[in-house]
């Protein structure tokens, strides 16, 4: 099981706690785990990724281990911590600025 | 005994405002999607409790939400409390899956250059007249899309950008379709406008369309003032009883069309300024409309600090101001495109909302204007049911 860390707007449209545990089949890359999470909450398909691209939207940001993986390729694994369930994978909602 | 629901989308979520006939004492609810841009929400005329609104976030992109009563409770359409807390049965998520349809194509961007059609946001959802499962929604970047599921799912009506779609070039505030008339009298009759770049109208049901900017002039916006496409059209209305007269507040003019937009006139008139956003007809008087001049195009406030609702008795040129309620100096929003709306009641109430989070109503047809809503976030669109 992987902990999904989901910024506000999208725990209240998912109608959900801040963090969700999901079973990822393997590998667990970052696509698979988003994949999870939309099998999990179909109401998320399109505000993470861009429907049919699966394309990351501009101002989302994906987090763990106090790395950025928000460009890394979506075929990468996440990392140990976050498989073994000690660190969460966070989709984070990009500083507004101003 | 009748009573009114306004349905007010704003910067940072929805209200609804509910009152008597009467439109004295008023009730909101709300921020419902509280900090979501709620572009326009609206209800079906067949079913009033069906409600559907436009959700959008810069972060998020676009969601759609639909009420099946009357607003107390909101879910995208395909999607229940009850499958959302369960294992299985899950919702599919395709009631936010804007694709255009086909070869997507480009328009004319900034910088002249050809550019691909990119979807951002719904501006406007149009329920049906005659089924509550189908409801037309108008996006950017501009095109039309029908659902026929009640929202679940949808689909281009594409020959709608094969209208010299090629030339439209998006304006500072983006290219939408931000304006969707069905036409009562004519079921296959639709009309469309898109900000800079005119109006448009289908008579099949979306399967062909033309532009009708014929008698448009937009000398400072335009290098030909007379072009068939790239007006800035902010608004059109009608009068159901009179669905081949429209009345338009483009960018700047007033216009007025008596052939359901195959040629236009101006009836500006006496107007202190013809630039605004917003136009709409009584609802008992086709003759009798409203427009809240704007200062400029470089001033987007009242003139002289002072809001005014303009209304023409005669279906334009002549024009009085209507000033009773409404503040009268140091008053510097906007009135945008959506946020002006008529109820049905027999003494016609006029509504409007305002950038600064004010929303007025006047329950005798413009004559007085009392505040009904004082400092919600800033207006996007004003809609109101009249519910008997």
């Amino acid at each position: 099981m992987i902990r999904v860390v989901l910024p506000y707007h999208l725990r209240n449209l998912a109608r959900t706690d801040a963090e969700v545990t999901l079973e990822v089949p393997e590998p667990i890359t970052i696509a698979a785990a988003l994949d999870a999470l939309e099998a999990r909450f179909p109401v998320l398909r399109g505000t993470i990724r861009d429907h049919g691209t699966l394309k990351r939207r501009p101002f989302i940001r994906y987090f763990a281990c106090k790395e950025d993986l928000s460009l890394e390729s979506t075929d990468t694994p996440l990392p140990a911590a976050v498989i073994s369930g000690a660190e969460p994978f966070l989709v984070v909602g990009a500083m507004a600025g101003g | 005994m009748s009573s009114v629901r306004v349905l007010v989308g704003t910067k940072k979520g929805a209200f609804i405002l509910t009152a008597d006939g009467q439109r004295r004492n008023w009730q909101i609810t709300g921020p419902h999607f509280a900090g979501w841009e709620i572009y326009h929400l609206k209800g079906s005329p067949v079913d009033p409790n069906r409600l559907f609104a436009s959700q959008s976030s810069g972060w998020f992109g676009q969601i759609i939400q639909r009420s099946d009563d009357g607003g107390k409770t909101w879910n995208p359409p395909g999607t229940k409390p009850e499958d959302l807390m369960g294992p299985d049965g899950m919702p599919n998520g395709k009631s936010n899956d804007f694709r255009y349809a086909g070869e997507v194509g480009t328009h004319k961007f900034y910088d002249g250059s050809q550019h691909p059609w990119e979807f951002k946001r719904i501006w406007h959802v149009e329920p049906s007249l005659t089924d509550p499962d189908t409801v037309y929604a108008g996006a950017e970047d501009a095109a039309i899309f029908q659902s026929t599921d009640g929202g679940k799912s949808w689909k281009e009506l594409s020959a709608l950008r094969s209208a010299k779609g090629h030339l439209w070039q998006p304006g500072a505030g983006g290219m939408a379709v931000h304006t969707i008339i069905l036409d009562p009298k004519n079921p296959g009759r639709i009309y469309i406008a898109i900000s800079a770049a005119g109006a448009f109208r289908t008579d099949d049901g979306g399967q062909t369309w033309k532009p009708i900017n014929r008698g448009l002039k937009s000398q400072y916006e335009l290098p030909d003032p007379d072009a068939e496409v790239g007006h800035c059209v902010h608004r059109i209305a009608l009068h159901p009883s009179r669905p081949d007269v429209l009345y338009m507040q483009k960018h700047w003019d007033i216009m007025r069309s008596d052939n359901a937009g195959d040629q236009w006139s101006e009836v500006s008139g006496n107007l202190p300024t013809d630039f605004g956003f917003p136009i709409d007809v009584h609802a008992h008087e086709p003759e009798t409309i409203y427009v809240v001049p704007i200062t400029s195009d470089s001033l987007h406030y009242p003139p002289d600090g002072k809001l005014r609702v303009y209304r023409s008795k005669s279906g334009g040129n002549d024009w009085e101001p209507l000033t009773k309620g409404l503040p009268q100096q140091d008053c510097y929003v906007n009135v945008l495109r959506d946020a002006m709306a008529v109820d049905q009641l027999d003494d016609c109430g006029v509504y409007f909302g305002t950038t600064g989070g004010q929303v007025y109503c006047s329950s005798d047809g413009g004559n007085t204007w009392q505040t009904i809503a004082s400092h919600l976030p800033p207006v996007l669109s004003v809609e109101v049911q009249t519910l008997r």
